[in-house]
């Protein structure tokens, strides 16, 4: 039972990592803030449900799994208002999202 | 207010997990300061808690896990395919719900999803930036608005 629990618990860090990573190499690899703030939005949603998640179940019912929810749910319900914000900040000073270009064109400028 | 200072001493207690006299007296002492400016900022005369809605939300983000878990393997896929076929599009969406709170809701869920961004809210309609065509497509044909819908306003 432990070891089950164990291996699941490893199995949600890993998957967790996994989403943190991609997240990171996409806000690399896209053209431009919008597109970045996709990527990055795997980090804010999966990574950190998938690591606290995993860490809950490593630590049982304890004060620690209540505080990590706790956690959990503050970051599901922030991270999109400043998502929102800086997507706004952006439109408001005048940053126009890559949106009208054909997506051949795109796809070219992303191959260089 | 009552319920207020119920949630904020429990969230006090959670926090802090241990109970001694000092601890439990600064809690105390923080409750009470909180609360008057609760009171002197008139936040609670305005329902801004919307805890009334709190059962009903269950459901919704349980459908909502399940969306943000999907376009998460999506998003993934594009991430790291060696193309990176992203086609972003700007969408603008009505929103069926009139109330503030309902559309700050419908806005944060699309937010939440990756592959969508709510990037501006003015007067009922909400601006969105989608990654790609399907996201798009998704958002365009899925009953999103509606169900926000039912579980704001229990329509």
């Amino acid at each position: 039972m432990t070891l089950v629990v164990e291996w699941l618990s490893n199995l949600m860090l890993l998957i967790g990592g996994f989403f943190v990573l991609t997240g990171g190499i996409g806000a690399i690899r896209m053209p431009e803030l919008y597109s970045r703030m996709h990527a990055s939005s795997l980090t804010d949603t999966m990574g950190s449900m998938m690591v606290l998640g995993g860490l809950a179940v490593k630590a049982g019912f304890t004060l620690v799994t209540l505080k990590l929810g706790i956690v959990a749910v503050f970051l599901l319900f922030t991270s999109p208002v400043s998502a929102y914000a800086l997507g706004n900040a952006a439109l408001v000073a005048g940053y126009r999202p890559l949106a009208d270009k054909s997506e051949s064109a795109h796809g070219a400028e992303s191959k260089s | 207010m009552l319920i207020l200072a119920a949630a904020l001493t429990s969230t006090w207690l959670i926090w802090s997990g241990m109970i001694k006299p000092l601890l439990f007296v600064l809690g105390a002492v923080s409750v009470v300061l909180t609360i008057i400016m609760a009171v002197r900022m008139r936040l609670l005369r305005k329902s801004v808690f919307a805890l009334a809605l709190l059962p009903r939300m269950f459901g919704f983000w349980t459908s909502l896990l399940i969306d943000i878990i999907k376009s998460n393997i999506a998003v993934a896929k594009i991430v790291l395919s060696p193309r990176l076929p992203i086609a972003p599009t700007l969408l603008r969406l009505k929103t069926p719900t009139p109330g503030a709170i309902g559309q700050a809701t419908l806005a944060n869920s699309i937010t939440l999803s990756p592959g969508t961004i709510t990037i501006d809210s003015h007067r009922g309609e909400l601006l969105v930036h989608c990654v790609d065509q399907q996201s798009a497509d998704e958002l365009r044909a899925g009953n999103h608005g509606e169900r926000v819908n039912r579980a704001v306003a229990g329509r």
